[in-house]
C-alpha cells in the first residue's frame, strides 16, 4: 500500500513539475534541451540525401499574393547597388559571384510545397542554381560539415548541415513562378530548399560559407530547431 | 454471467479464464518452483499457488502505470499542440483555407496552451511525443505479452451484442443492467477507439512533422494540409473520449480507486 501512495505522490509531483516547467523551470529546461539534442540527431538520421519532395503541377501553385512574405528588417530589404554573392569558408577557390554569373550556371526549376514552421503550406516554383553545383565549383574541403548563409536582411542568417545543403532540391534561387525573384521573396537571390522549413531558407543572400564547425542562426539561437527539416 | 441467452454460450469464456487454462491448471507441479509474482504487494492470505498465478488484479500494475503516465503525456501533448496551432490557427493551405472549418483564424485560448510561444510549444511537443509513443507501445506490448488483451479488446463476436445491451439499458429500452463482466462491449469499444485515436495522432503527427522524408505517409493522409486536419480532428476525438471518460468515472468513483490500487484479484 505504501508503495502505491508513493507512486501516486510521484505522479502528482511529476504533473506539478511539468506544469511548473511551462514557466521554464530549470529541470524542465534541462530535460527539454536533452530532448532537443536527441531530436536533432533523429532528424539528421531520418534525412535521406536521395529522397526528393514531390514536384507539383502548375494547377497546385498558390496565388502569389497569398504567399506570405517575411523579413526581420523594419522595411522591405533592398539589395545594395553592387550586389554579389560571396562564397567562402574552407574551400579551394573562394568566389564572388554576380547575378549574371549565377544565371550562366546550369539552372534547375522545381515546383514544391513550402512548409512553414507555423504550420501553413503554400506552393511556388523556384528557379536557380543547385548549391551542390556551386560547392563543386569552389571545391569544398573534406572537413566541411556545415554551411552558413548570411543576408542583408538586418543580419538574418542560418546554419545548415552539409547533407541538406547538397540535396538536389536545395537551390540558390533567382526566379519564382516564371519571373525574377521580387523583393518580397528575397531578391536578388535567396536560398530555397524543399527539405527545410521556411525559416531555414535565407532570403536576400550575401554570403555562403562552408564550415567545419556548427553554427546557429537567427531563429535557431532563439529556440527554434536547428535542423528544421521536413 | 447470470442467464446468458444463446449467443453468449458460444462466446469465449470470461476473460481471466483463458489465461488460467493453459498456464496454471493442468500443471501444478510445473508452477511449483516459481516464486510469488513480483507485483504481489498485498497478500494477506496466500492463496494456492496455481490460482495465484492465474489471477490478476482488475487493473494490473502495468496498466495503471501506463494509464497515469498517459494522463500526464496526453495533457502535455494537447497543451503544446494547441500552442503550435496558435501560430497558424487555420486549416488548409495559404490561399485555400477550408471554408467548412468554423474557427479559421481563431487561436485556442492561451490558458490551454503549454510552452509560451511557438518554439517552446514545439520543444514540448517533440520531447513528450517520444514518451507518449513509448508508453503506448508499453501498454499494448504488456497486453499482448500477458494475455490481458483478451478482456480489454473489442472482439466483435463476443462484444457486438454485449455492447448494445448497456446502451439499451442506458436508453431505458432494457430494464436490467447488462450481466456483469470485466468490461462491457461498449467499454471495450470506447477504450479501443481511444487507442486507435492515439495511433492516428502519432501517424498524422509524423506526416506533418516530416512531409518530405515521410512523404508516402503524408500522401496516405491526402497531403500535408489534410494530415493537419486529421491531427486536429484526432485531438477533438480524444478530448471527447476524455470528457465521456471523466463523466462516467464521476458516476462510478470506485473505478478511480481501482486505477490506483489495482482492485481485487479475480
Amino acid at each position: 500500500m505504501t508503495k502505491l501512495v508513493s507512486r501516486r505522490k510521484f505522479l502528482t509531483g511529476a504533473t506539478a513539475l511539468s506544469l511548473l516547467a511551462g514557466c521554464e523551470s530549470r529541470p524542465a529546461g534541462a530535460f527539454l534541451n536533452l530532448m532537443r539534442g536527441w531530436n536533432e540527431r533523429v532528424e539528421g538520421l531520418l534525412f535521406s540525401p536521395n529522397r526528393v519532395a514531390p514536384e507539383l503541377p502548375e494547377s497546385a501553385a498558390t496565388d502569389e499574393e497569398d504567399f506570405p512574405v517575411y523579413f526581420i528588417s523594419t522595411a522591405m530589404p533592398q539589395a545594395p547597388a553592387n550586389w554579389s554573392l560571396k562564397v567562402g569558408g574552407l574551400v579551394d577557390h573562394p568566389m564572388v559571384l554576380t547575378l549574371d554569373e549565377l544565371h550562366a550556371m546550369p539552372s534547375t526549376e522545381m515546383r514544391v510545397r513550402h512548409h512553414c514552421v507555423e504550420g501553413w503550406s503554400a506552393v511556388a516554383a523556384w528557379r536557380g542554381v543547385r548549391l551542390s553545383e556551386v560547392a563543386r565549383r569552389v571545391g569544398i574541403d573534406p572537413r566541411v560539415r556545415y554551411v552558413e548563409f548570411r543576408s542583408f536582411d538586418a543580419g538574418y542568417w542560418s546554419g545548415w548541415d552539409l547533407a541538406s545543403a547538397m540535396h538536389p532540391q536545395t537551390l540558390l534561387a533567382y526566379g519564382m513562378n516564371d519571373h525574377p525573384l521580387t523583393a518580397e521573396h528575397g531578391a536578388p537571390l535567396r536560398l530555397y530548399s524543399a527539405v527545410k522549413l521556411g525559416y531555414k531558407n535565407v532570403k536576400y543572400l550575401t554570403e555562403v560559407n562552408f564550415l567545419p564547425n556548427k553554427v546557429g542562426g537567427y531563429w535557431e539561437d532563439q529556440g527554434y530547431e536547428w535542423f528544421g527539416g521536413v | 454471467m447470470a442467464s446468458p441467452p444463446e449467443p453468449d454460450e458460444t462466446l469465449v469464456p470470461p476473460a481471466p479464464e483463458p489465461d488460467a487454462v493453459p498456464v496454471a491448471a493442468p500443471a501444478e507441479s510445473d508452477a511449483a518452483p516459481v516464486a510469488p509474482p513480483p507485483d504481489s504487494d498485498a497478500a494477506p492470505v496466500a492463496p494456492p499457488l496455481a490460482s495465484r498465478r492465474a489471477k490478476r488484479r482488475e487493473q494490473p500494475l502495468a496498466i495503471r502505470i501506463a494509464h497515469w503516465c498517459n494522463v500526464l503525456f496526453l495533457t502535455l501533448m494537447a497543451g503544446s499542440g494547441l500552442q503550435i496551432l496558435s501560430a497558424y490557427p487555420s486549416l488548409g493551405p495559404q490561399g485555400g483555407q477550408y471554408s467548412w472549418y468554423p474557427f479559421q483564424g481563431i487561436p485556442p485560448p492561451k490558458w490551454l496552451t503549454i510552452g509560451g510561444w511557438l518554439a517552446g510549444g514545439r520543444r514540448w511537443h517533440f520531447a513528450i511525443a517520444w514518451f507518449f509513443i513509448l508508453n503506448g507501445l508499453f501498454y499494448l506490448g504488456y497486453q499482448f505479452a500477458s494475455g490481458e488483451w483478451r478482456r480489454r479488446f473489442f472482439l466483435p463476436r463476443r462484444d457486438a451484442i454485449n455492447g448494445i445491451r448497456p446502451l439499451a439499458y442506458y436508453a431505458r429500452l432494457r430494464k436490467n443492467p447488462p450481466a456483469p463482466d470485466f468490461y462491457t462491449g461498449l467499454q471495450r469499444l470506447a477504450y479501443n477507439s481511444a487507442v486507435l485515436f492515439g495511433i492516428v495522432m502519432v501517424l498524422s503527427g509524423l506526416a506533418i512533422y516530416k512531409p518530405v522524408q515521410l512523404h508516402f505517409l503524408t500522401a496516405l493522409f491526402g497531403g500535408y494540409d489534410i494530415a493537419r486536419v486529421v491531427h486536429l480532428a484526432g485531438l477533438c476525438l480524444l478530448v471527447m473520449f476524455v470528457a465521456t471518460h471523466l463523466m462516467l468515472v464521476a458516476l462510478h468513483p470506485r473505478e478511480i480507486v481501482k486505477m490506483v490500487t489495482g482492485g481485487h484479484r479475480d
